[in-house]
This record gives structure tokens, C-alpha cells and sequence, in this order.
């Protein structure tokens, strides 16, 4: 009954959102206010009637309800109860019913918080929204209804696959959905923008905090992935350039451009029309990657296309919505007026330099993801594209920017000192030389290179943090001067700071693990020992256990250092009931030089298991890079400037809007 | 997170934790060791998605490891032994696609784009644009405003 109910909640959501795509956006066009009024609880109801859908899902998942083939396929009894929550979406139908929960989520939003808005352009916004869910649910409804049932009921679930057993995995969806979807609010800004004929700066600050959130929630949730794969693979990998990660990767380069451009759109009311389109872009390549996942064009080996019909259904969605963006784009983007001019050489200059690299970058890992398909598709023959093809290209097309980053914050608007720029950045450029001097002359091992990916690490953070010493006077001024100025900086230049030099963090444990990783694949018995980095490891014991639904060979490793104990490790290698299928618990010693990474594999034949020991240089700041830029986000996102719903900022904005 | 999100979605398949190159594989020079791991990298395993084969524990990774090792232990070079491993299983083994023409979009549409760009960016905007006022409120927004301005005050 109650899953019926969630059904049927699903069905009244899709007819509502239907009516709340048509109904506001003929208001706007009429100008008819009590039609435009409609949008805003035509969202809100619609987010009630799919949260009580998904919350059905969910309560079938918690009960176990193996008469839904969406639960029996996935879930299983014995599953601890953390899995069988998020069991919910680690599967086609469930995730795609947390997608649209998300979207219909982020329509509330802008419902409630945007009060200030024009009538027309919020009732547009929430039109374009409501079409989104329309697709969507429609997509749910006919061709991946999760609430499908069985008859004759089975008595137990087939399980949930073990790799997806692991808390970091459990919120990486929700978190990376946010990001996705969180786009769709930009791009339903952009269309309605588009609809409107205007674009000004207090559009680029509405539009700002949605944008903002999405990239943080990307930008986290692709750095939680990342993490997953290091610690649950077992052997240290953390990208792989694979299609799924690159359909996440670009909607986060696109969003980023979109970021800063918009900037340039709320001070400067300049690169409108190309910000309107990054706007598209970046929600278009969340479709994108939509579709690369789901209907598994680009991974046939794997019979992920089990389904035929939800492709082209999903290639139908994309179309209309590319497809019918970048036409309003051609046909509406010219009436946009051009705004403020500016010198190359300027903020606004290094802002769309750094938009050309950026949307490049996208544009290259698009070109790599793509080729093999249409490559097969003009000739018939196979070809693959792979990290060997990404790092260079990537690096060549990035590396460029992460050097002029430090540069931007620190040239005026319109026209810009560059000299005088430069000139602040010396002392960061003399620490940034110092350590790639230091490293080579204590790294005699590594590539040439890795010295200067730190000094760029370091240039990054030091850089960066060299426009806040500017703008406070640190060490030029007494230092209550100094604190007083820190207290009344803005969030958003906190913010700005923090995330460049997180850029900055991140690249350094990208370098070192690159560099100086250290690997030793050995075969030991129990007592051996191996010594690696310094870190001698004792493979001690084996012991056999169970977990819940799980049984598990444990490894234990003694850790010690010049004879001192350190640590005991566990390694564990698991066989998941009911299928069997294999997984492996990594033991990781974090030192502050980074991790040590134990894993134990199998059994020898002559006796004795294999065993892999890496030592990986700086690891965990892969992770606390993009962390830091999150914060930094936050920063931004809660600077009272921008903080959506504060009526009378925003009127000043209205009324100001070339501040 | 390959693994993690293809999984999510399509269950059908079982991916493994990957447990790649194996203490028995490994050479006893470590000058060819070192270049056969290398090479590895560059080697797309066949039945896996997308992971080359010095990550993927499938059988047939480990098959193309040993051929490698076997090559190189021979005396061929790394070009050799590549070539050795393409004419066995075609283009489609390489990670990095060759450089020739039918890749050229591959390798060079990304920087001509941005060559293209950096043109746009120099020439264009020395060209003054014209500006235009258009901070004005429409007659709406004017109401609007009078409206806030009155409950405010």
C-alpha cells in the first residue's frame, strides 16, 4: 500500500510539474500575475510529493520488501543498516529518483529564498525547472519505475554489490546529485534570462549562490569518489580518466568558469552573453554525463545498456534541452547588450583568460571521452582513450592557468598594473623557487619535473594568500591594523583565497604521489618482514572471521620504525554474501610524509600470501585540497552580500547593480 | 570511482578490487621491470572498462604482462614490444592513440581552439565596444521599487 502510494505520488508529481512548467511561464508571457504566482507552491507541492515517493522507496528498503523487484534486486536482509538507506540509490531506478528529489529540492529553494526576484523572471526560472522534473519523472515513469513488483514474492534480495558497501559511498551520490542538479538552477536562470531579453549584474548575484552551491557539492562529492577509490581498490589509484569520472569532471570545470565569469557580470556588467552560455554548458554536460552513465554507450563491453529504451530516451531529453538551450541562445543572446569595456590586461582580461583555459580543458576531456565512440561510429574501428592521453593534454592546458592564478585577484578592474602586480607576487615567487630548490637537493629520486609541480603548489597557496596580506597590510601596518582589516574582509575574498590556495594543496599531493610513490610486491609468510620507506612491516598473523554479511581473512601487520612500534595494520579481504564477490580493506598509517598502505592478497600456492606495501608521499592532500575549497565556497556562499534572502541587500542590488 | 559510479548503475557486472601485477611476474632486472611497468600503464586490458593492464587482475591482464615481460627479456625495445602487442590486438590495446591522422582532432582540436581563443581574446577586445546604458529600471521594476521603498519607510 504504501509503496502504491509512492507511485501514485510520483505520477500527481509528474502532472504537477507539467502544469508548473506551462501555466507560470504563460503568466510571464501574459504578464498575468496570479498564473505567475502559481510557480512557487506548484514547487513546493511538487518536492512534498516526491519526497513522500522516495521515502516509500525507502521504507520498502528498510522492510525489506522483496515483492518490489527494485529491493530485490538490490538489498538483502542481513544488510547493516546504513546500506540498506543508501541501498536506496545505489542502484538505475533509486539514484534517478534521488536525482529528481534534489531537482524538485533546489525548486523549493528558489521558491522560498527568492523573495526579491522579479514575478516573471522567478516565475520563468521555476517553468524551466518544472520542465526539467517533467522529463525526468517522465523518464522514472516509463521506462525505470523503481516501484515495480514481483509475483510470486522471493523470500530473500540478491544483495547489494559489496564494493558499494562503505560510508564515503553512501553519501557520494547524494552529494554529487546536488551538483549536478544544483546546475539546473543556473541554467533555468540562463533560459529564463534568455526569455526575458535581460541580463545584469543583479542577475549575476541571484544567480551566484545556486552556482556556487552546486560547485561545492561537485566538487566534494568528485573528491569523496576520488577518496573511495584510493582507500577501497587497493592500490592507491585516485583518477583514472575514466568516462563516468570525466562526466563529472566537466559539468566542474564548466561550473568554475561559470563562477568567475559571473563575477565579471555582477561588478563589470561585461561577458553576459558568454556567461548565459556557460550557464547552458555547464547543466547541458551534467546531461551529458547523465547519459554517458546510463545508457552505457561508451562502456557496451559491460552490457550496461540492458536497456535499449532508456538510451534514446535519455539521447530525446538531452536533445531537447541542449539542443533547445543553444537555440534560444543563437536567437535570444544577440538583444543582450554589450556591457563595460575593458584593456586585455585587466581583471576582467585575466578572468576570461581564465575561462578560455577552463572551458578548453572541458572541451579537451569532452573531445578524449567522446572520440572512441564517434571514432567507431564514422569507421567502424575501435580505439581507446585513456590516462596516457589525458595527463598531458590535461596538464599542458592547466598548468598555464594554475601559474596566472595568483596574478588575477591582484589586478585592478578595467585596466590593470601588471607590473605592479607582479611586483607584490615576489615574495611568493621567492619561497615558490626556495622549495623546488630544497626538494631537488633532498629528492635525488623522481622525475625532473616533480620540484617544479611543488614550487607551483606552493606559488599557489603562498600566492593566494598574498592578496589578503595585501588588502589587510599584513606586516606593513601595526598588527591591530592588521586584525581589524582581516574582520572587515569580505567572505567572498576569504573565500576566493581559501580555494585557490586548496587548488594549490591539491596539487602538491597529486605531485608527490606521482613522483615519489614507492611500491613493493612481495610474497611473505607469517613472521616476514619487509622494509619499505623507512616503515619496516610484519606480517604477523592471518585470522579468519564474519562480518554481518560478510566473511573476511584479516591480515595483521606490525608497524615499526628503527625498531620503535608504530601501529598495527589490518588488511582484510572479504567475500560478501550472497554472491561471493571479493572486496579488500586496505590498512593505511597516515604519517605526516603520508601514507603507508598495506594491503594482503592472496594465498600462495608454496605457502605465505602476497602482500603490497606502498608508501604514497603526501596522499591525504589530494583530498584536503578540494576540502579546503569547499570551505573556502562556504565562505563565499555565506558572505552577507550574497546571502539569498536578505531583501534589502538585494534591492540595493537592483538599484545598484554597477557597484 | 570508475568502478563506483559504473556499479551504481549496472550491476550486472562484477568489478574486483584490483590486484594487478603479481610477485611471480615480476623480473629479476629491475631496468626491465621498471620499463615493463611502464609500458603496462600504457596497455589497455581488453575485457576490463578501461583500465590498463598494469591495474586489472582479469586473466587476460595478467596474460599481456607476461607477454610484455617476455618480449622485453627478449631484447626488444619498447617500440618493439609495443608494436609486437598492437599487431596482436590492434589499435584498440593503446591507451594513448597513436599521433597520426585519423587523431588529429584528438590531439590538436583542444589547442587550436585555445589558440583561437587567445586570437579572439587580443584582437577583439582592443576594438571598443560600444557602450550602452541599460542600468535603467523598467517601468515594473520602477513600481516595484516605489512599492519596497514605501514598506520599508
Amino acid at each position: 500500500m504504501i509503496t502504491e502510494t509512492g507511485h501514485f505520488a510520483l505520477v500527481l508529481a509528474f502532472a504537477l510539474a507539467l502544469f508548473q512548467t506551462i501555466v507560470p511561464m504563460y503568466g510571464a508571457a501574459k504578464n498575468d500575475r496570479s498564473f505567475m504566482a502559481t510557480a512557487s507552491p506548484a514547487a513546493l507541492a511538487q518536492f512534498a510529493l516526491v519526497s513522500l515517493s522516495f521515502a516509500s522507496l525507502t521504507y520498502a528498503y528498510l522492510s525489506s520488501d522483496f515483492s518490489i523487484k527494485n529491493v530485490y534486486a538490490n538489498s538483502h536482509s542481513a544488510k547493516p543498516l546504513i546500506y540498506k538507506i543508501s541501498g536506496v540509490w545505489a542502484n538505475h531506478e533509486g539514484s534517478l529518483l534521488l536525482w529528481v528529489l534534489i531537482l524538485t529540492l533546489f525548486g523549493a529553494a528558489v521558491a522560498v529564498f527568492s523573495n526579491n526576484l522579479p514575478q516573471s523572471l522567478k516565475a520563468r526560472v521555476l517553468a524551466v525547472q518544472g520542465s526539467i522534473s517533467t522529463a525526468f519523472l517522465g523518464f522514472i515513469l516509463l521506462t525505470s519505475n523503481p516501484f515495480e513488483r514481483l509475483s510470486p514474492s522471493p523470500i530473500e534480495g540478491t544483495g547489494m554489490n559489496p564494493m558499494l558497501q562503505d560510508p564515503a559511498l553512501a553519501i557520494h551520490p547524494p552529494l554529487l546529485y546536488a551538483g549536478y542538479v544544483g546546475l539546473s538552477v543556473s541554467f533555468s536562470f540562463a533560459i529564463a534570462a534568455l526569455l526575458e531579453g535581460k541580463v545584469d549584474a543583479a542577475w549575476a548575484r541571484w544567480v551566484r549562490p545556486w552556482t556556487l552551491a552546486a560547485w561545492m557539492f561537485l566538487t566534494i562529492g568528485i573528491a569523496l569518489g576520488s577518496w573511495w577509490a584510493y582507500y577501497e581498490l587497493g592500490w592507491g589509484g585516485w583518477w583514472f580518466w575514466d568516462p563516468v569520472e570525466n562526466a563529472s569532471f566537466m559539468p566542474w570545470l564548466v561550473a568554475t568558469a561559470l563562477l568567475h565569469s559571473a563575477v565579471v557580470v555582477e561588478k563589470r556588467n561585461a561577458l553576459k552573453v558568454w556567461t548565459i552560455l556557460l550557464a547552458i554548458l555547464a547543466f547541458s554536460l551534467s546531461l551529458v554525463g547523465t547519459f554517458i552513465v546510463r545508457s552505457g554507450v561508451l562502456t557496451s563491453v559491460h552490457a550496461f545498456a540492458s536497456d535499449p529504451e532508456r538510451g534514446v530516451f535519455i539521447l530525446a531529453i538531452l536533445c531537447f534541452f541542449v539542443g533547445g538551450s543553444l537555440a534560444l541562445y543563437a536567437w535570444r543572446a544577440p538583444i543582450l547588450k554589450a556591457g563595460g569595456i575593458f584593456a586585455p590586461l585587466s581583471r576582467e582580461g585575466s578572468l576570461v583568460i581564465n575561462n578560455l583555459f577552463l572551458a578548453v580543458a572541458a572541451f579537451a576531456v569532452l573531445t578524449g571521452t567522446l572520440f572512441p565512440l564517434v571514432y567507431e561510429a564514422l569507421t567502424g574501428g575501435k580505439i581507446s582513450v585513456g590516462p596516457p592521453f589525458f595527463n598531458p593534454v590535461f596538464g599542458m592546458l592547466i598548468i598555464p592557468l594554475l601559474l596566472l592564478v595568483p596574478l588575477g585577484p591582484l589586478l585592478s578592474w578595467k585596466r590593470a598594473d601588471v607590473l605592479g602586480a607582479m611586483q607584490r607576487l615576489w615574495a611568493a615567487a621567492a619561497i615558490s623557487v626556495l622549495v623546488a630548490l630544497l626538494v631537488m637537493i633532498f629528492k635525488e629520486r623522481g622525475p625532473w619535473a616533480a620540484p617544479l609541480g611543488i614550487a607551483l603548489g606552493i606559488w599557489l597557496i603562498v600566492g593566494s594568500l598574498t592578496e589578503l596580506a595585501v588588502r589587510t597590510k599584513f606586516l606593513r601596518a601595526p598588527f591591530g591594523t592588521f586584525l581589524s582589516r582581516l574582520k572587515g574582509l569580505p567572505g567572498a575574498a576569504i573565500g576566493m583565497a581559501l580555494a585557490h590556495a586548496g587548488v594549490g594543496v591539491m596539487v602538491i599531493g597529486i605531485v608527490a604521489i606521482t613522483a615519489w610513490k614507492v611500491e613493493k610486491i612481495v610474497v611473505l609468510k607469517e613472521g616476514a618482514s619487509i622494509t619499505v620507506a623507512g616503515s619496516k612491516v610484519t606480517f604477523v598473523s592471518e585470522t579468519k572471521g564474519e562480518g554481518p554479511n560478510y566473511s573476511a581473512e584479516t591480515g595483521r601487520f606490525d608497524i615499526t620504525v628503527d625498531g620503535k612500534f608504530i601501529t598495527t595494520l589490518y588488511s582484510e579481504k572479504r567475500a560478501f554474501r550472497p554472491s561471493g564477490q571479493p572486496t579488500t580493506e586496505v590498512g593505511i598509517h597516515p604519517y605526516w610524509s603520508g601514507d603507508l598502505y598495506v594491503v594482503m592478497g592472496d594465498a600462495i600456492k608454496t605457502g605465505g600470501r602476497t602482500v603490497r606495501v606502498y608508501f604514497n608521499p603526501l596522499a591525504p592532500l589530494i583530498w584536503f585540497g578540494p576540502l579546503i575549497m569547499f570551505i573556502g565556497g562556504m565562505f563565499s556562499l555565506f558572505d552577507r552580500r550574497y546571502r539569498v534572502g536578505a531583501p534589502k541587500r538585494a534591492k540595493q542590488a537592483v538599484m545598484q547593480p554597477a557597484e | 570511482m570508475r568502478t563506483l559510479l559504473a556499479t551504481l548503475l549496472a550491476l550486472s557486472f562484477l568489478t574486483f578490487p584490483a590486484m594487478a601485477v603479481e610477485p611471480d611476474e615480476i623480473l629479476d632486472d629491475p631496468v626491465l621491470e621498471a620499463r615493463a611497468r611502464d609500458l603496462s600503464t600504457n596497455l589497455r586490458c581488453l575485457v576490463c572498462q578501461n583500465q590498463s593492464i598494469d591495474d586489472s587482475n582479469a586473466g587476460l591482464a595478467k596474460d599481456l604482462r607476461v607477454l610484455l615481460r617476455e618480449r622485453l627479456v627478449a631484447g626488444d625495445s619498447d617500440e618493439q614490444a609495443i608494436g609486437y602487442i598492437v599487431s596482436k590486438y590492434g589499435e584498440y590495446v593503446l591507451l594513448k592513440p597513436k599521433f597520426a591522422f585519423h587523431t588529429l582532432f584528438l590531439w590538436l582540436s583542444p589547442f587550436v581552439l585555445l589558440a583561437i581563443g587567445m586570437f579572439a581574446l587580443f584582437h577583439m577586445r582592443s576594438r571598443p565596444v560600444a557602450t550602452t546604458k541599460e542600468n535603467v529600471l523598467s517601468d515594473e521594476e520602477k513600481k516595484r521599487l516605489q512599492e519596497l521603498m514605501q514598506k520599508d519607510g
